[in-house]
């Protein structure tokens, strides 16, 4: 289990995750290339355009920090349930809730300061966000019900409800299925133009901090980890398990909720009508696993799936490589970290004591 | 729109083929879950399921090879998950996650290597309709059951057999035993283990067969994703069925009941309640299930944990 680690992660503990992911990304892309090259083509060119992408100029540069930015939202979001005990498959429903709800209040309030705008605008996406959340939460908290379910159905409710709402009563231009664009009081700050990247990437990266202060340093954050670890023993200890399940999950979906945000007022200026899913919570959830449900993990599995999210077209139009490609190493990455029985046993190939340890987690 | 339109016997025809895929996908779920497996990824099995029907049904102008192709297909996606979770023990729902997302980035892969570009592939052979003698006869079923594509009877069949297989034979029995109290089950001379590999492999045929019925029932190709989200609704309707074969049958036909509605208020361009509820209606009521307000659904006791002897 991914919590079950937690309460013995001593330093090397913490190390040997850090190497279990890099193994699992290592192997991932060795995968990638046998398939590269299974398809005919030069694996080596093909990385080459993925890393050019996005190291190879201002410009990638700039949009590589546009793709990763949204990932670190939806990996601490995942991150911050999975460290409380809960399965967050939501992240995508939060995400395009809070999308919408900064775009309404992107263009909704006039006449305000950007000082206050934009911090209302953020805010106004992190409550959707958490209140979208609030409610598999609450029906976990208070009927056992199973958030993962939960979170799945509310994904797609998320998904026609703006449908619904930016094709009818929100809808802000005479024939495109969008709203009206946010004011200029409320967009984010580029500070790289031409390209899209925003201050929005520093507003990822400072949630990022105050994930790891609520969790580590604040009593909620200990008994939300406390629950995560042993609802009942947390139960028998005098914590407040139902309200906490809530709490979690209404913070994960403040952040899933604060990443739409940040898209809409950073990049996109407007809610645009989704076809499907972005995704981004979807990858959320592999950001966490990669990130060991660290913040700082996740600042790093976000910037590695947003280097090939963004690489994935280059790599299409300069080697000819199927995008799909990505999907797969994406995927593949996932894989190889759920199964760490098997990176473990490849980790500790020459050491019996590890293999040892390795066995007593089993039973446990 | 008459009221009596709701029973029309074009909707309700248009409501079986809708429930189809969901009902293979749905009784693989059962079977998968009874045995104590969660399987999310009934999306990606049907995915691939879909694509490879299309491509045998490409290459050989046999849709019924396609069918069984579809069915192998399913079953080695759903050995992943099998190796996975239960001999690797890794956690069901991440896993699952992942071989969705890998079943999109393959299926999407292999289109574009085989075809030379994204999006859809080109028309296959898809199966002929059955017309059931006399069944289409009848007065007021006859236009309703009458003539379907091949899955839409086998899907009822399926449904049956698995109510049998699961509450009338003494594998039925170990299943349920795996799924809710394993060590029991063990200590009774059970193989846990071999238990939930064949019923991870039949939920993977199921969902494959799901998954052609997409590709060669219900349209002639594969469409890049064309399960959006069909697994899952799967899955919602297996909860919605309280984990029952029969139940599942039920919410699969209701669920497809609300998709040929919401199809039909779209043709005909009305709008008494806006199409995006209908659509919601089913996550909706899932929700409810879930949460005991219509009805409670109780999971398998030992579903998502791992055993080890």
């Amino acid at each position: 289990m991914i919590t079950s680690l937690e309460m013995q992660e001593t330093y090397s503990r913490r190390w040997e995750r850090v190497w279990i992911s890099i193994a699992a990304v290592l192997l991932a892309l060795l995968l990638g290339a046998v398939v590269i090259l299974w398809a005919g083509r030069d694996p080596l060119l093909a990385y080459g355009a993925l890393w050019a992408a996005s190291f190879g100029s201002w410009r990638g540069f700039g949009e590589a920090l546009v793709s990763i930015t949204p990932l670190i939202f939806t990996g601490l979001s995942v991150a911050f349930c999975n460290r409380t005990g809960l399965f967050n498959i939501g992240a995508e429903g939060q995400f395009i809730i809070g999308q919408m709800g900064a775009a309404v209040a992107g263009y909704m309030f006039t006449g305000l300061p950007a000082l206050i705008h934009v911090p209302l605008a953020l805010a106004a996406g992190a409550l959707a966000g958490a209140l979208w959340a609030g409610v598999p939460g609450l029906l976990k908290a208070k009927l056992g019900a199973h958030e993962v379910i939960n979170t799945i159905m509310m994904n797609y409710i998320a998904l026609y409800f703006t449908h619904y709402l930016v094709i009818g009563p929100l809808k802000g231009h005479s024939y495109l299925p969008v709203t009206k664009q946010v004011l200029e009081s409320a967009r984010l700050w580029r500070f790289l133009p031409p390209t899209r990247a925003n201050i929005g990437f520093f507003v990822a990266l400072a949630m990022a901090g105050v994930v790891y202060y609520i969790l580590w340093r604040t009593t909620l954050g200990y008994e939300c980890r406390a629950v995560g670890l042993n609802a009942e023993a947390a139960q028998y200890a005098g914590i407040n398990v139902q309200r906490n399940l809530v709490v979690s999950m209404m913070i994960g979906g403040a952040l899933a909720g604060m990443g739409g945000a940040v898209q809409v007022l950073g990049v996109q200026h407007r809610f645009y009508d989704l076809f499907g899913f972005t995704g981004y919570g979807f990858d959320g959830i592999a950001v966490a696993l990669l990130g060991n449900n660290h913040p700082l993990g996740v600042i790093a599995g976000a910037s590695l799936f947003g280097i090939l999210a963004r690489g994935s077209q280059n790599m299409q139009s300069v080697a000819q490589v199927p995008q799909e490609v990505i999907g797969i190493v994406q995927a593949a990455v996932i894989i190889f970290i759920a199964a760490d029985y098997i990176i473990r046993k490849w980790i500790y190939w020459r050491r019996p004591q590890g293999a040892g340890r390795l066995r007593a987690k089993g039973e446990s | 729109m008459n009221i009596l339109d709701l029973f029309s016997a074009a909707l309700l025809s248009s409501a079986l083929r809708m429930a189809a895929p969901l009902i293979f996908a749905s009784l693989g779920g059962v079977f998968s879950e009874r045995s104590g497996i969660v399987n999310i990824a009934l999306e990606g099995i049907m995915l691939v399921g879909a694509f490879a029907g299309m491509l045998v049904s490409y290459y050989t102008q046999n849709p019924w090879l396609g069918v069984l192709a579809a069915m192998a297909a399913g079953a080695v996606v759903s050995l992943v998950l099998a190796v996975m979770s239960i001999t690797l023990r890794s956690d069901q729902v991440v896993t699952g996650v992942a071989i969705n997302i890998l079943a999109l980035g393959v299926t999407g892969f292999l289109l574009r290597r085989t075809f030379g570009h994204a999006g859809q592939s080109p028309s296959v052979v898809k199966l002929a309709d059955w017309s059931i003698p006399i069944l289409k006869d009848l007065p007021v079923l006859g236009p309703i059951l009458g003539k379907h594509t091949p899955p839409v009877y086998l899907a009822f069949l399926a449904a049956a057999a698995a109510h049998i297989i699961l509450y009338k034979t003494p594998l039925g029995l170990r299943i349920r035993s795996a799924g809710e109290h394993p060590r029991a089950a063990d200590t009774m001379g059970v193989n846990v283990f071999k238990i939930r590999y064949l019923c991870v492999l039949i939920s993977g045929v199921l969902g494959g067969l799901g998954g052609a019925t997409l590709s060669l029932g219900l349209l002639s190709s594969f469409v890049e994703n064309m399960t959006s989200g069909r697994g899952y609704i799967a899955l919602a309707a297996m909860i919605f069925g309280k984990w029952t074969p029969l139940g599942a049958l039920g919410a699969c036909l209701f669920f497809g009941y609300a998709d040929a509605l919401q199809m039909l208020a779209q043709t005909l361009g009305i709008a008494i309640i806006p199409r995006e509820f209908i659509l919601m209606l089913p996550y909706v009521l899932t929700m409810l299930v879930l949460a005991g307000i219509v009805g409670r659904a109780v999971p398998p006791a030992a579903e998502g944990k791992p055993y080890e002897r």
